[in-house]
């Protein structure tokens, strides 16, 4: 007997009391009943909480917060999907930059930076798929403006920018909206422990910076 | 149909082996362990810590019970319906490019294991933080076989660099302080700084350094997983440092180790969980990264997808219906932060890669309750129903003490020729509880106490199975006489009946 059919059956047998199936009872609060507004003030405060960085900015001025955050950096990674106009004002930059030109790296299907390009380049930045106000959670799924896993995890600093529809109060609106099969990552604050005397502290593995533009 | 048909038909249960055994009696070496002041004080400021944290963080969500309702319910659904959920799962993720295993055993998990990184080529692997691979003592397994496994998980690598054991299964370098984690680092790291403070930044940020080029570079990458979605056959790693992107992303090959028990069955199911457990484990509204993946992603991610699915005991527990509910733990260790017992002996006492009150359940229902000595386990506590109530899936983990408490006893029954001084006591217990006159003759025995306490009216020592009572406490001296025979002197004709109690006199009992 295979390993397989020998746990399945082992399982079966284990089981012949023929448990019930309990109906699980949803009681939770799957829908917000907050404004737009207070969905937008509790996700800034919680992403404040956990020491992300916050800026709130027009979408029209998207461009220059890219190129003010972006002031002293020499390179970045962006996903092939990113909308170009963000990007537009990082030419100034490179005027500006006393390192000479910005280097924009875009990865896409057909050029894929490696491990070791991503690892040297200052910043990536993205868009996301949703954020949840309530646990000052933001999720990527991996759609062309969010890119691959990879390039949002070994640049140290990560731009991340959403728009004010994007945010949902509770976990459960974000799910609804997410696509499971999707390859995710859901990020709250910048990398952090609390495995030394279960004091959380920022800043180990993944990016310890997290900027993150709130479009409104 | 002829006996014959159910040759190869396994007899249950199949007990598990591994790192769940308590090698020593729980009293004993909670005793040893509770001698290290340095532990204790150690963990009772992290476990105060959490527990504080994890207060407020419950307290801010109106509806955590009904989250605990429904988390409960969901795991009892899976358990259920675990054959079918299994098949849903396996079809949905090896669609997606995934290869699943199967593994009886803990032996037959390591050895699957090792056979697909000796595919790869490769003999260094990363690992994510995994409750599945400590239990199959998958490391050492590893280290025989001349592959070298690297924790990456902060508290995991203190543990690994401190050839210690892990002593909590949310933060196994629990039982150390930051001094101490700063020492074994400065020991420990070929290329440290030797200005290391024992600030934690500090620590974490040496922790980085140490372990960012064996993640660049590495091809094989190990982890657990917390939860398995069966309607889309998706995996999640929950953590918080970066690490378990690294190792989840990063290397061409990810093999996964996930107990069988791990599953839910839909997707919408995960909004339940990924509330219960952040708040629950870390005391955090959520975990800073939580990663999620189905099968293989072109392009994205490892491109060799493995997923190693484990039984070692799982199924014993299952075919225990009072104990089965303890498969619905997710690991949050929230019943341990807030053991008083747990709290001051630490996790080593257990023996077992599960400790606290999940543990002392969870370990003898895997093994088998006569598994080395298990059986001390269950005892490890006084009941008092902390765990239950901070159980984020509503394990009642008191109730099952006691069920394995009594399997214990009548383990022990079966086992001895003569009766023990346990069932010579509570035999005596009944004959002397089953009538009043029983009761009676025995408290005219009560002088025989005071004589024995002398004149500091103590009793120090008590002989045979009650000596465990007087090896931590004195018993006074007992009183003269008994309430009743008291009773019966102040209720006799002519006595001062005790005004407002008409019915005051004896029972018909004691006129017996």
């Amino acid at each position: 007997m295979s390993a397989r059919e020998e746990i399945m059956t082992r399982i079966k047998s284990a089981l012949r009391d023929a448990p019930e199936t309990p109906v699980v009872p949803r009681e939770y609060r799957r829908a917000s009943n907050m404004s737009a507004e207070q969905r937008l003030e509790q996700l800034v405060e919680r992403l404040i909480d956990y020491k992300a960085n916050v800026f709130l900015t027009p979408a029209a001025e998207a461009p220059a917060r890219l190129a003010e955050l972006l002031a002293g950096s020499a390179s970045i990674v962006v996903p092939h999907g990113l909308p170009q106009a963000w990007l537009s004002r990082l030419k100034d930059v490179a005027v500006k930059n006393d390192a000479g030109a910005l280097a924009i790296h875009v990865d896409s299907p057909e050029h894929r930076l490696t491990t070791a390009e991503l690892d040297a380049v200052d910043a990536v930045v993205t868009a996301s798929a949703v954020a949840v106000s309530e646990t000052g959670t933001i999720m990527l799924d991996g759609s062309e403006d969010q890119g691959r896993r990879i390039i949002s995890l070994v640049p140290d600093r990560h731009i991340c920018l959403l728009t004010v529809v994007q945010i949902v109060e509770v976990l459960p609106e974000a799910i609804a909206r997410l696509e499971a099969t999707r390859p995710q990552t859901w990020i709250s604050g910048p990398s952090a422990t609390s495995d030394i005397e279960l004091e959380r502290v920022e800043g180990v593995h993944g990016p310890r910076t997290l900027d993150v533009i709130i479009l409104t | 149909m002829s006996s014959n048909t159910f040759l190869g038909m396994p007899t249950l249960p199949v007990f598990g082996h591994g790192n769940l055994n308590a090698t020593e009696p729980f009293p004993q070496a909670a005793h040893r362990e509770l001698g290290n002041e340095q532990l204790r004080a150690n963990l009772g400021h992290a476990t105060h810590t959490i527990r504080d944290k994890r207060l407020k963080v419950v307290a801010e969500l109106p509806d955590w019970e009904d989250m605990r309702d429904a988390g409960s319910a969901i795991k009892n659904a899976t358990l259920a319906n675990l054959p079918a959920l299994l098949e849903q799962f396996e079809t949905n993720f090896t669609a997606r490019g995934g290869i699943i295993h199967w593994a009886r055993d803990a032996n037959e998990a390591n050895q699957i294991v090792t056979a697909l990184i000796r595919e790869t080529g490769e003999t260094e692997v990363v690992k994510v933080k995994s409750m599945a691979t400590q239990e199959i003592g998958l490391n050492e397994y590893l280290e025989e076989q001349g592959i070298a496994a690297y924790e990456t998980d902060l508290a995991e690598l203190i543990v690994q660099l401190d050839h210690d054991k892990p002593s909590h299964i949310l933060v196994p370098a629990i039982h150390k302080n930051r001094s101490q984690v700063r020492e074994i680092f400065l020991r420990e790291m070929p290329v440290v700084d030797p200005n290391l403070t024992d600030e934690p930044a500090r620590l974490a940020e040496a922790a980085r350094t140490h372990l960012r080029k064996k993640f660049l570079s590495a091809k094989v990458a190990i982890s657990g997983a917390n939860f398995g979605l069966a309607d889309t056959g998706t995996l999640t790693v929950v953590e918080s440092e970066g690490n378990g992107r690294m190792c989840l992303t990063l290397p061409e090959t990810l093999i996964t180790v996930m107990g069988i028990e791990k599953l839910l069955p839909r997707w919408e199911d995960l909004e339940v969980f990924m509330q219960l457990l952040p708040r629950s484990s870390t005391g955090e509204r959520m975990n800073p990264y939580t990663s999620l993946w189905t099968g293989v992603t072109p392009g994205d991610g490892p491109q060799n997808v493995h997923l190693v699915m484990l039984d070692n005991g799982r199924t014993a527990a299952l075919a225990d219906e009072f104990g089965r509910t303890a498969l619905n733990c997710i690991r949050c260790s929230a019943c341990m932060n807030v053991c008083p017992v747990y709290e001051r002996t630490g996790g080593h006492a257990y023996g077992s890669t599960y400790p606290g009150p999940i543990g002392a359940i969870l370990s003898p229902l895997m093994t088998g309750i006569k598994s080395e000595e298990n059986n001390s386990l269950p005892y490890a506590s006084s009941l008092c129903g902390a765990c239950f109530d901070a159980c984020p899936v509503k394990i009642n983990i008191p109730e099952i003490l006691v069920h394995l408490r009594g399997e214990d006893v009548d383990s022990q029954r079966a086992k001895l020729k003569v009766p023990s001084q346990m069932d010579l006591m509570m035999k005596g217990a009944e004959w002397a509880f089953s009538s009043g006159a029983h009761l009676n003759l025995l408290e005219k025995g009560l002088p025989l106490g005071k004589f024995a306490a002398g004149r500091d009216k103590v009793i120090k020592k008590l002989p045979g199975l009650a000596g465990g009572w007087t090896q931590s406490r004195d018993i006074p001296a007992p009183p003269s006489q008994s309430f009743r025979q008291w009773w019966a002197k102040e209720h006799q004709p002519g006595a001062a009946a005790i005004p407002g109690n008409s019915s005051a006199g004896t029972t018909e009992g004691e006129q017996a």
